[in-house]
């Protein structure tokens, strides 16, 4: 039987702009910060597991030289909007597997003004002579001639899908999510906007693809987000203090999505969620009535909607009027994304997985100020990358808090 | 007659124009792409079959916003053709919420992208109500 982990100390930076510092300035505020959240060091970490989505690779090197170069082991991950959760995972995995008993998990991304991500590919428009290339033999380029390689435009058919199959999804629904999530960021200093939108401003600001709106999208900024993961048997030699601030890690779960019909002209960001959730709630012992928050991967305000569904939030085929009872505002049954979710708190993208988890963390010990919600013991985080590769955590509280 | 090439080799321009998939002989599942083996049950025997060119709009999205180069506005979209799964264009169709609808009938349709200096002429397709 392997051990429990827990966290130990978790910190994300402030989400935002920050034009004076490269990605790893911000990684390494992100791991000083987490270590002194957990008063160890450098020294007390067995490996390092770090990820930098659009960076060059080699981040968690970089990372050691401005924090400690100890010679411990280094993986460097990559795994679309889940690498900050594979990185996460691995630390826990080389603790399971008793090759240490604390690591250390890093994501950062810098991404304010990047634009449209996924877009553009092969600009060939000018050509002289048509000549096919590449695994289809394309022509030309084909984003935007067979259907859209953008992101925005791919998440809006993922909840368009969702529509079509049980109804009552609208654009002013999907607005309404996003409507929740920037009223719920207001509360949230770290988080890249801070500024409640009505629903109107939501559906009027300019059209991006439809029915994703600019504010219904997930926002690109810079930021970081570091863990410090501990074996059970470890922890119980730590200060009392550490161990009531300790979250236990009661699953861990990667996923990536196993083949279906459809899956290669439109990713299905369904199946391997609703299969990371089930190994999730059975390898922790709780079902989705137990959660008390849930950070879900709302890159666009209509995956917020389908995921509802794939986390078993509602029944099959309910997510509609799960979020017309006002179940996930952060008053409601099951509050989701009190952070502001990407979409507002932003979506750097390796950052991502982590800093989720700390969200849910925060609120755990009690520590989230005004945006607690009060007595949380069990919280959920789940982000999900193209491709595909889907990450989901149970978090729940120290027995000792 | 102008010499054409397709916008894919996917595109079939005979007679009557229609996408060709690679199916897998062992469970049927179709790939658009080759495959070393099959995604579904790692099958490697493939077989080219005709899709059909009629379907139902599955899931759409009207893009207004998109990288340099790429017109806007377009109808990207999810045509089931008949348990087939394709992607494409809603065209000869207005791009707007009022003119594209989910569970509409559509059918293939091809257009012109233009002559290169050869004077081939390449061709796209999309789907049209039907």
């Amino acid at each position: 039987m392997a051990d429990d982990i827990y966290i130990l100390g978790i910190k994300m930076t402030k989400f935002g702009k920050h034009p004076d510092k490269d990605t790893v300035d911000l990684a390494s505020e992100a791991a000083m910060a987490a270590l002194a959240d957990g008063g160890v060091t450098m020294r007390d970490m067995g490996v390092l597991a770090a990820g930098c989505l659009m960076g060059g690779g080699g981040i968690g090197q970089q990372i050691q030289k401005q924090v400690g170069q100890t010679g411990i082991p280094v993986f460097n991950v990559s795994n679309a909007c889940a690498t900050g959760a594979t990185a996460l995972r691995t630390a826990i995995m080389a603790i399971k597997a008793g090759e240490c008993d604390m690591g250390l998990a890093v994501g950062v991304e810098k991404l304010a003004g990047a634009g449209l991500l996924g877009a553009g590919g092969r600009a060939k428009s000018d050509k002289k002579e048509w000549t096919p290339s590449g695994r289809y033999g394309a022509v030309t380029a084909t984003d935007g001639r067979i259907g859209t390689d953008a992101m925005p435009g791919t998440f809006a058919q993922v909840g368009m899908e969702y529509g079509h199959k049980y109804g009552g999804a609208t654009f002013e629904l999907f607005a309404k999510i996003a409507e929740k999530n920037h009223a719920h960021s207001t509360l949230n200093p770290l988080a890249a906007y801070t500024k409640r939108m009505s629903l109107e401003e939501i559906m009027n600001d300019v059209m991006i693809a439809y029915p994703n709106t600019r504010s219904m999208c997930s926002a690109n900024c810079d930021g970081a987000a570091a863990a410090v993961v501990v074996s059970g048997t470890k922890l119980k030699t730590m200060s009392l203090e550490q161990q009531r601030r300790a979250i236990k890690v009661s699953a861990s779960i990667l996923t990536s999505d196993p083949w279906q019909e459809a899956c290669q002209v439109l990713p299905d960001v369904n199946t391997l969620t609703k299969a990371a959730a089930k190994q999730a709630y059975e390898q922790a012992g709780v079902g989705p009535e137990d959660l008390d928050l849930v950070e879900l991967h709302d890159c666009f305000a209509t995956a917020e909607l389908v995921h509802y569904d794939n986390l078993g939030l509602c029944e099959e085929g309910g997510a509609v009027d799960f979020f017309n009872s006002g179940a996930s505002w952060r008053d409601g049954k099951t509050p989701v994304n009190v952070s502001g979710g990407l979409e507002s708190k932003g979506h750097p993208i390796a950052a991502t997985g982590i800093a989720n988890i700390w969200e849910v963390c925060h609120h755990l010990r009690g520590e989230a100020g005004d945006r607690q919600i009060e007595g949380a013991k069990v919280g959920l985080a789940h982000v999900i990358g193209l491709g595909s590769a889907c990450g989901i955590h149970i978090l729940e509280k120290s027995a000792l808090g | 007659m102008t010499a054409q090439i397709p916008l894919v080799d996917y595109l079939v321009l005979d007679d009557t124009p229609h996408l060709e998939a690679n199916e897998c002989t062992s469970c049927g599942a179709r790939y658009f792409d080759r495959r070393n083996a099959c995604a579904g049950c790692f099958g490697t025997e493939f077989r080219k079959v005709t899709v059909p060119t009629e379907g139902e709009v599955r899931a759409f999205t009207i893009v207004t916003f998109a990288a340099p180069g790429v017109p806007v506005p377009f109808v990207a979209a999810v045509v089931d053709c008949n348990g087939t799964s394709v992607r494409g264009n809603l065209i000869n169709v207005d791009p707007d919420p009022e003119h594209v609808s989910l569970g509409m009938k559509v059918r293939l349709a091809t257009y012109s992208l233009g002559l290169d200096d050869n004077g081939v002429e390449a061709v796209g397709f999309g789907f049209e109500p039907a």
